[in-house]
């Protein structure tokens, strides 16, 4: 198991260097003068030097990339070419909204979907079960935008339940935390919550008609405990892998969210520096959710040796 | 024998007038029709009956686990130890199962919960049923290990059921099925997926259970010989209609309805002899007519084999630990004569598909070659190896697995034909109809896809892909082992026929020793990796010399009810792991008459009489005759 675990974490060191050059070469690839670019049209001649220096643009791009990664082990992801505010700061200062809102998402969509594809499944063909999968199509179809104007036109402006917009820090309380956020999360984890739904019923589906299910029903264990104790431990593993793609999926989700909601999260801060062309924000943030989208990933994969013991001997089994 | 108490007493469980329904599409149709059958206290009733016979359906609709949705129970009464079963609601079904009738699957791969440790899942039967404390359920749970004879039980109750061969999962679906002393054990197929001396190892075990514990059994089965050595009573059952109930000494010395007679007839029984002297398998619908065929005489060499080995897991991964590699093939050396059949045997992890996928040329062998048409093929490359690999082709066990669902019959095997090219679709549409006619089809069929086909025709259409390119051997790997037992004879006799008129020659991998019997010219017999016993068929037959083909055959059940075998207590004795071969002598740590030279040295296979070759410190010794002389020494 300890090596498992151990070759599972060295995988993952060659994929964040490949995102790394990757996101270093996002520069790089950007056609014409990148410095041109960045300044903007209006831009003196100076101005542009100035960008071009301050980002090393005169330099070779192994130099380039050297100094970049350098700064980059040593933590510093560069300074915002217009406020300049080191990018540290300024992730710092947006990163709490984000991480509340993705996990109250995250939260909502695994404590609904999983339940409901698991009832679904014990019902395949009903009514209920019918209704379970068009309402899981509608949550996947509809954008989140309108899912969040709808919201906030029903829930904040005609029954004023919650607000309709902004943030209430942590420091103010988990409550007021919670208060702001609900709205946003409810129309985030619409996306989600289907894909859990479904994913959740498709694989319960399957292994409700396995051999140790009916073995143990002839024991007499209950239908709930059944599906509680044997089938939904075996179903695992597929649940575990859309959730983890649901937490990448939802890197993306908070950029529309948090303008919806005027929330002052990463999310807001990666919108705006794109319309700026503030480069060292937009190569930190990308690094940032990539890193977290592997890291995700590597936490479902040793996930799977948790619920199958099979997956512990995967060397074995390789062979 | 049957212990009956003197005053005949209400039987234990009365199934009246029962009638299952399937669905299809909008429709219910009849699985099972007005069924009667009955089980004493104490007593085994044997349910024997091919696929679709009703057998399972009946069994499970008296525990109420009829898959919910596609059956249901139309009519009939189950009356269980004074209860109506089928007036209780699920609550009392559910208290009922598990606790008073207990229940033990065929496939022991599938039936245990892979996610979850041995002695949990034994645990919940006496925390359900008698609301056990974790701490009594677990004493209890590795006490019943012990009683089913698990080797080091204790260590086993933490184990994931992965890490438990087949027969071991097995036998803890018994000590599942028995935790809560229930007072009928329904056992559907118990030992069809397991090797033939790991079968007699489970019956043995259910018998002395039964005994020991009082618990009437229901015994499902397709195998004669296991009714035989197990039944009281025999039931039989045809599409889904009961055909014949009798005593099994009755039964079997005097069988009244045709189909019951026909099934027997059918039966491959050992001592029956091959095809080439003119014996052929009855089948249901009446058979061929025998023809006697001495096997070709030096018709040369269809493939030669030279010195194979296979290992797996040497290489490690980075990080990875440096395996011990397992030598799953150990210089195994063949020669198959045109238009002849070589049957290797052996229980399963002994190696003989892993031998096979090498002669196929689809895995590479770590040492040796292999001689095809008298070339040799392991430095062939590229086109010149797909050349001769075309010589060569194959037939699977399960034929429901190995057609492609979405070709039909005529593309699937026509298949080989449009790869090589060169032939327009007008020879081709021909060769595949003559082919059709060979195996036994109607022409009508050409157009369907696997799924409207019964496991037999769809064996004939693998065959029938395996011989439309005119292959020098067929390899046919466990080809019948899947079907029923009339199937079987069909196949059996289609594959002599074929030989008869085309001269092919077969490689034929098999656990049962009856039906090699029937198809075998020689016989190789396989323990972990090596050739331990090869001979002419009629001298294995006669004599086996090594002690392992003495207990493969002692294994075997027989067929007659009168002379029983498993009666007394067989130990828990399985194949050792290939990653850990015995010193010395392989088998020497199965073998009831090893020495210390049997541990010291490696027996070769060396030469007897008649072509006879045997791997053994002592050649014959299991035989009456061996351990005759070996008193005489002594």
């Amino acid at each position: 198991m300890i090596g498992y675990l151990v070759r599972r974490i060295f995988a993952v060191i060659p994929v964040l260097l490949l995102v790394a050059v990757a996101v270093f070469s996002l520069l790089q690839l950007t056609p014409g003068d990148p410095a041109q670019l960045i300044a903007g049209d209006t831009a003196t001649p100076e101005q542009i030097q100035a960008i071009r220096e301050k980002l090393h643009l005169d330099q070779p791009p192994l130099v380039q990339a050297m100094a970049w990664g350098s700064a980059l082990a040593h933590g510093d992801l560069g300074t915002s070419l217009l406020s300049g505010v080191p990018v540290t700061t300024l992730i710092a200062q947006r990163i709490e909204p984000t991480l509340m809102l993705a996990l109250l998402t995250i939260i909502l969509a695994v404590c609904v979907g999983v339940p409901l594809g698991t009832f679904a499944a014990t019902r395949v063909g009903s009514l209920i079960d019918r209704l379970v999968m068009l309402l899981s199509v509608m949550a996947f179809s509809v954008p989140v935008f309108i899912l969040a104007y709808g919201l906030v036109y029903f829930i904040s402006l005609k029954l004023h339940w919650l607000p309709a917009q902004g943030y209430k820090p942590l420091s103010a309380g988990l409550g007021a935390t919670l208060n702001s956020l609900m709205l946003p999360a409810v129309a985030l984890c619409g996306v989600y919550m289907a894909q859990i739904a479904r994913v959740t019923r498709a694989a319960v589906i399957e292994v409700l008609t396995e051999d140790f299910i009916r073995t143990a029903r002839a024991k007499g264990l209950s239908r709930l405990y059944v599906l509680i104790v044997h089938a939904l431990p075996n179903a695992a593993i597929p649940i575990v892998t859309i959730i983890g793609f649901g937490v990448g999926g939802l890197l993306g989700g908070v950029v529309v969210t948090e303008t919806v909601f005027n929330i002052p999260g990463l999310g807001q801060l990666a919108a705006s520096a794109i319309l700026q062309r503030d480069y060292p924000i937009i190569q930190a943030l990308t690094l940032l959710f990539a890193v977290v989208y592997v890291l995700v990933n590597l936490l479902v994969d040793l996930s799977y040796g948790l619920f199958d013991p099979r997956v512990r001997v995967w060397k074995a089994v390789n062979r | 024998m049957n212990m009956l108490p003197a005053n005949p007493k209400l039987p234990l469980l009365a199934v009246e007038n029962l009638s299952v329904e399937f669905r299809s599409g909008r429709q219910w149709v009849p699985a099972v029709c007005n069924v009667n059958f009955s089980v004493e206290p104490g007593e085994t009733l044997c349910i024997v009956g091919e696929s679709g016979s009703g057998k399972s359906v009946s069994t499970l609709s008296v525990m109420g686990l009829l898959p919910e949705r596609t059956a249901r129970r139309s009519s009939g009464r189950i009356q269980f130890d004074g209860r109506a079963l089928e007036t209780l609601s699920d609550a009392e079904m559910t208290a009922i199962r598990g606790r008073d009738i207990g229940m033990i699957f065929q496939e022991p791969m599938t039936s245990l919960n892979p996610a979850m440790r041995i002695g949990t899942q034994l645990a919940e039967v006496v925390r359900r049923h008698a609301g056990a404390s974790p701490r009594t359920a677990r004493r209890q749970a590795l006490e019943m290990l012990e009683r089913v004879r698990i080797p080091d039980a204790a260590s086993r109750l933490d184990a994931y059921p992965h890490e438990l061969s087949g027969g071991m999962r097995q036998r803890v679906m018994i000590a599942m099925a028995l935790m809560s002393r229930p007072k009928l054990l329904i056992a559907d197929e118990p030992t069809t997926a397991l090797d033939v001396t790991i079968q007699a190892q489970v019956l043995a075990l259910i018998a002395e259970l039964k005994r020991e514990f009082g618990t009437s059994v229901i015994l499902i089965t397709h195998n004669l010989g296991v009714v035989a050595e197990m039944a009281d009573r025999v039931a039989v059952f045809r599409a889904g209609e009961k055909v014949e109930e009798a005593p099994v000494v009755e039964l079997f010395d005097r069988p009244q309805h045709p189909y019951t007679r026909a099934l027997l007839a059918a039966t491959p029984r050992l001592g029956g002899g091959s095809w080439r002297e003119g014996r052929v398998l009855q089948t249901i619908d009446g058979a061929p007519s025998p023809s006697v065929m001495p096997a070709p005489a030096d018709a040369g060499t269809a493939l030669r084999a030279s010195g194979l080995g296979k290992r797996f897991g040497q290489t490690t991964g980075w990080l990875g630990r440096l395996a011990k590699p397992i030598r799953a093939v150990d210089g195994v050396s063949l020669e198959l004569p045109r238009g002849q059949t070589l049957a290797i045997v052996g229980e399963s992890g002994c190696g003989k598909s892993t031998l096979a996928r090498m002669l196929m040329l689809t895995i590479a062998p770590s040492e040796g070659d292999i001689e095809i048409d008298g070339q040799a093929t392991a430095s062939l490359r590229g086109e010149a190896r797909r050349l001769v690999r075309r010589r060569i082709q194959m037939v699977f066990q399960d034929p429901f697995a190995s057609l492609h669902p979405q070709m039909t019959a005529k593309q699937i095997v026509a298949e080989p034909l449009v790869n090589l090219g060169g032939d327009d679709s007008r020879t081709i549409d021909a060769k595949v109809a003559r082919l059709f006619d060979l195996v036994g089809l109607s022409p009508a069929m050409l157009g369907r896809h696997p799924f409207e086909f019964s496991g037999g025709q769809r064996q004939r259409i693998a065959i029938a892909r395996a011989i439309v390119l005119n292959p020098a051997v067929v390899v046919a790997d466990e080809p019948v082992s899947a079907l029923d037992v009339s199937v079987q004879a069909q196949i059996l006799n289609l594959m002599a026929s074929i030989q008869r008129e085309l001269g092919l020659s077969y490689i034929f991998i098999s656990h049962d020793l009856s039906v090699v019997e029937y198809i075998a010219d020689t016989v190789a017999v396989m323990y972990l990796g090596r050739i331990v016993e090869r001979a002419p068929r009629a001298a294995l037959y006669r004599s086996p010399l090594h002690p392992y083909t003495t207990m493969l055959f002692q294994s075997v059940p027989s067929l007659d009810p009168n002379a029983r075998r498993f009666g007394h207590r067989i130990a828990a004795n399985e194949l050792p792991s290939p990653s850990n071969i015995p010193t010395g002598c392989r088998f020497r740590t199965r073998c009831p008459f090893a020495t210390e030279l049997c541990a010291a040295s490696d027996p070769a296979l060396a030469a007897q009489d008649n072509g006879h070759e045997v791997a053994c410190h002592y050649p014959g010794i299991a035989t009456q005759d061996g351990q005759a002389r070996m008193s005489e020494l002594a």
